[in-house]
């Protein structure tokens, strides 16, 4: 990247909430339906029809403010932004301008250029969704409202970050935690989390922002990434062949990741915002604000933090595990269960996710659930199943369908450990009759060939042979 | 027709008692309609079939004991309520082949209540003027005299209860738009506290200004049809979640003692002598009745008619984008794309006074201009229910005139669009305030015009408003008589 210009960042996240029904009528909000199935005089425009504000939107605002550090307006007020469109069937969407109901948040992003970094987040508020046109061949399209009316957030950062990297840090956080919250499904592609990059560039020291273009379609991580470090560039190319950066929308093509302008669709706008005089005032009393507080789920990075501090995990195996709430869920369920915090990572990260891919199941449906690991895991600790065997008693239990547990398991199959010492002393005994040579090399300091004799004996064991028992016998029979 | 002297109480007992049948009573108001309706203009849609099935449902229920005051009476409704199947142009060619799917809450409220609906009335085009001359359908014609116009823009709700073709209309009232039109046609008009009726329905004009009513040829009536339609509405955020008392059991408690205040901005240069006749004669009347008389001022009260035409314009530009000819109502389409069609379907489907309001409505919200104008409009807003409050900690009754003049000639003010605002000077604060007001006859000019006085209430206070009509409407021999046709 140039050196001598400064990359400045601010980005407007959408956020499309999972409640049940719209934002400001009863209608569901299932997508894949037959066009307009999904639809009332509410979400319709039709004349006469008015908004109700579906209290759910508000419950989910706030958590999402709350787990953002935002302050939540006491008395925030809907708006209408007027403009003309198609899929806009009031000809005015429903959003909020002055006083939305979070303000002055921020995140902690960390970055390998530039460590720890707070980003600044404006504001979110609420607002409801257009429709979608559907361009059939020839000159005409068709209107489908199913999705006009389902609820938003916009969450709109302070221009704040300085390159593409923390830009996705940021994004990804955001992304994580509105999905922890469950307020968001995450999906990027089918446009549930879709983000407008602000991108500006100016001279290193110069405190006035350079004009910006806004980046429109970048529906991944990485179309993000690469629409920025385009954009960039593009506007160095400008600046330097002695232009003027334009202020613009331009729309990202993943085809050949280049960023194209918009001009003659998106002309300058006056949105004309005026308080909705059909919605009242809405009025968040401490009281409530207090007990979505209360009902917060542990943040990825509280999460993180609890896992390294006081379970003593690796900074990278907390982050691994907290990364997705429902591995943290299930984690923290087994980790209540059989409280050996380093085991139960290494099971979480090994062979569940190893389980889990294979068979591209989703962790909340794990057939092993968290108790029926707890049992294998209190099996080893035991003693009465080596850990290698624990993987088979895992495996049985996942092809039952979760519906055997450990002990069942073991028992139908005959996979108690042996920690007979007799038993496992005969069974050496003829390994190293059979194999006089390397036991003489073993004795002579040859200390690699220990494990082939231990080796020999768990097989012949058929993996039953306590480990430590073999061990122990090794170390006398080399005393001898 | 005898059947008009009866108030709808009365007829209720006739329908009950099974010496009349409500098939019967609309059939009668369906041959009024049609004897009158080429004179005055009233009904933009009547629905006989639809009235007569209605009706017949209606006498079976009466038949079984069941029923309440509104069962098998006829009624019309302000061509600005949506009605499930029936067309609803709200006075406008954009909306002229439109057929709702649903009700309004109001219509449902009726529905239930077994009212017949015998049809559609007309209106200014989105209930915006003060003549009903800018109906898609026509001018409506005043029934005291048809040179006149009938007031608007419930012109239509007025002039059917005057020409005797119902007993009972709604209408609207966004700057005066019932007691206006009631008090140039001779009949009781209503407009409720802003919230007390559901809006769920109501096609918008200005959406913080518009409030439902009821208009009837008697105070008893309007009661009976007040208690019939208000209440709180899940579906509009802005009503209020406030009890209905029952209007009917206070009506007849008289005023003696009660304060009448009297704004003195009210009483100014300029005022219609027979008017101020009229309304002088009217307060001699309440202090016999045992009411006092007290002058107050609401100070700002000649900054209403400006304020409500930035406000109200405002709401009207964005509660008309939906307008487009994407979804339904009229579309052009020359083949010009997108912004063509929504231009040419706007420039065809919309009249002169709605463009007008809208491109004011436009610029008052523009940026840049939004502080100067809509802002400011909305802090002038704010004073002038100031001054209603205030003036309402003295008196618990204001007492006014409703228009500067009798019903002028149709015509006569189509070209000054100012002066025609101006007609509405006394009817436009209250909607500001959202406090609650009646037009009541109280004398004919030396033309034979009508004239009508105003009482303004507290907020929610219709009972006490009504209870004043009906004190004056007994005291004296004004109203309810059908004009000549």
């Amino acid at each position: 990247m140039d050196s001598k210009y400064e990359v400045v960042i601010g980005l407007e996240v959408h956020v499309q909430l999972t409640t049940n029904t719209k934002i400001f009528c009863g209608c569901s909000k299932d997508f894949g339906q037959e066009p307009n199935s999904q639809t009332c005089p509410v979400c319709l425009g039709l004349p006469g029809a008015l908004p109700v504000l579906n209290k759910q939107v508000v419950e989910y605002a706030i958590k999402t403010g709350l787990a953002t550090n935002h302050s939540i307006t006491p008395r925030s007020i809907f708006a209408r932004k007027n403009y003309f469109y198609p899929d806009l069937p009031k000809g005015y969407q429903i959003s909020q301008f002055e006083l939305p109901i979070c303000q002055h948040g921020w995140l902690d992003i960390e970055t390998e250029e530039s460590g720890k970094k707070r980003i600044g987040i404006t504001r979110i508020h609420m607002e409801e969704d257009a429709g979608k046109l559907i361009h059939t061949d020839g000159n005409s399209s068709a209107v489908d409202l199913n999705r006009a009316c389902t609820p938003l957030l916009e969450i709109v950062s302070e221009p704040d970050m300085r390159s593409a990297e923390e830009a996705i840090a940021y994004l990804k956080q955001l992304h994580q935690i509105v999905t922890y919250l469950g307020v968001c499904d995450g999906n990027m592609e089918e446009g549930s989390f879709r983000c407008d990059a602000n991108v500006s560039i100016r001279p290193w020291g110069q405190e006035e922002f350079g004009t910006r273009a806004e980046l429109k379609n970048l529906n991944s991580f990485r179309f993000i990434k690469q629409a920025i470090e385009y954009e960039v560039e593009r506007q160095i190319d400008v600046i330097e062949d002695g232009g003027k950066v334009v202020q613009e929308t331009r729309l990202f093509d993943p085809d050949s990741g280049v960023t194209r302008s918009m001009r003659g669709k998106e002309e300058a706008h006056d949105y004309r915002y005026f308080p909705d005089p059909d919605l009242v005032p809405l009025v968040v009393s401490e009281d409530w604000v207090e007990r979505v507080r209360a009902e917060l789920p542990e943040l990825p990075a509280a999460k993180i933090r609890r896992y390294s501090e006081q379970l003593g995990l690796s900074e990278y195996d907390a982050g691994v595990i907290s990364a997705e709430r429902p591995t943290a869920d299930y984690f923290d369920a087994l980790v209540t269960l059989y409280p050996n915090a380093k085991i139960c990572a290494n099971w979480v990260m090994g062979e569940v996710s190893r389980a889990l891919n294979e068979n591209a199941i989703a962790i909340a449906d794990c057939p092993v659930t968290p108790e029926l690991l707890a049992g294998v895991l209190g099996r080893i600790e035991d003693n009465t199943i080596s850990g290698k065997i624990a993987k088979t008693v895992f495996e049985e239990i996942w092809s039952s369908g979760g519906s055997k547990t450990a002990d069942q398991v073991i028992e139908e199959k005959g996979l108690k450990q042996v920690s007979d010492t007799g038993a496992i002393e005969a069974i050496l005994n003829e390994i190293i009759a059979a194999n006089q040579g390397q036991f003489e090399e073993l004795k002579g300091g040859k200390d690699k060939l220990m494990g082939f004799f231990v080796g020999q004996v768990m097989k012949a064991s058929k993996g039953k042979a306590n480990p430590a028992m073999v061990n122990e016998l090794m170390q006398k029979k080399l005393a001898e | 027709m005898e059947l008009n002297s009866l108030t709808i109480l009365q007829l209720g007992e006739k329908l009950r008692g099974g010496e009349l049948t409500s098939v019967a009573l609309t059939q009668a108001c369906l041959e009024r309609i049609a004897v009158t309706n080429d004179k005055v203009n009233s009904f933009i849609t009547v629905c006989a079939d639809e009235a007569l099935a209605a009706a017949a449902e209606a006498d079976a229920l009466l038949a079984a004991g069941d029923g309440g005051p509104l069962t098998g009476i006829p009624i019309a409704l302000k061509d600005i309520f949506n009605t499930r199947d029936l067309l609803t142009t709200c006075g406008s060619k954009i909306l002229a082949n439109y057929i709702p799917p649903y009700d309004a809450t109001v219509v449902a409220k009726l529905r239930a209540q077994g009212a017949v609906i015998v049809g559609k009335l007309n209106m200014d085009e989105f209930a915006m003027g003060s003549s009903n001359e800018n109906s898609a359908a026509g001018p409506v014609r005043n029934p005291w005299n048809l040179e006149r116009i009938p007031g608007g823009s419930s012109g239509g709700s007025a002039a059917a209860l005057a020409a005797g073709q119902v007993s009972l209309t709604l209408g609207t009232d966004t700057g005066g738009s019932i007691r206006q039109p009631a008090s140039h046609c001779g009949v009781v008009g209503l407009k409720p506290t802003y919230g007390r009726v559901s809006r769920y329905g109501v096609v918008a004009y200005a959406s913080s200004l518009d409030q439902v009513g009821p208009l009837a040829r008697n105070v008893e009536d309007c009661a009976t049809l007040l208690g019939a339609v208000a209440g709180y509405d899940p579906l509009d955020s802005t009503s209020v979640d406030t009890p209905v008392p029952d209007y009917l059991a206070t009506l007849k408690d008289g005023i003696k003692g009660k304060k009448i205040g009297l704004p003195k901005e009210y009483f100014i240069a300029g005022l219609d002598a027979d008017v101020k006749k009229a309304i002088d004669a009217a307060i001699e009347i309440y202090k016999q009745l045992g009411a006092e008389i007290v002058e107050v001022s609401l100070p700002h009260t000649d900054y209403a008619v400006a304020c409500y035409y930035l406000i109200a314009t405002a709401e009207a530009s964005s509660n008309l984008a939906r307008y487009d000819g994407v979804r339904y109502g009229v579309r052009k389409d020359e083949g010009e794309g997108l912004i063509g069609m929504y231009q040419q379907t706007r420039a065809a489907g919309f009249g002169d006074e709605v463009k007008r309001r809208i491109m004011l409505g436009t610029y008052a919200l523009s940026s840049g201009y939004y502080d100067a104008y809509y802002l400011k409009a909305q802090k002038v807003r704010t004073l002038i229910r100031q001054d209603f409050l205030t003036a309402f900690e003295q008196v618990d009754l204001l007492l006014t005139p409703v228009a500067p003049t009798p019903a002028f000639k149709i015509g006569e003010k189509a070209d000054d669009p100012l002066q025609m605002y101006l007609s509405d000077i006394f009817t436009i604060p209250l909607n500001l305030a959202g406090l609650c007001g009646m037009s009541i006859p109280c004398g004919m000019s030396g033309e034979g015009l009508p004239i009508g006085l105003q009482l303004f209430g507290k907020p929610f206070a219709e009972a006490e408003i009504l209870q004043a009509a009906w004190a004056f409407e007994n005291a004296t021999d004004f109203g309810g008589t059908l004009a000549p046709l």
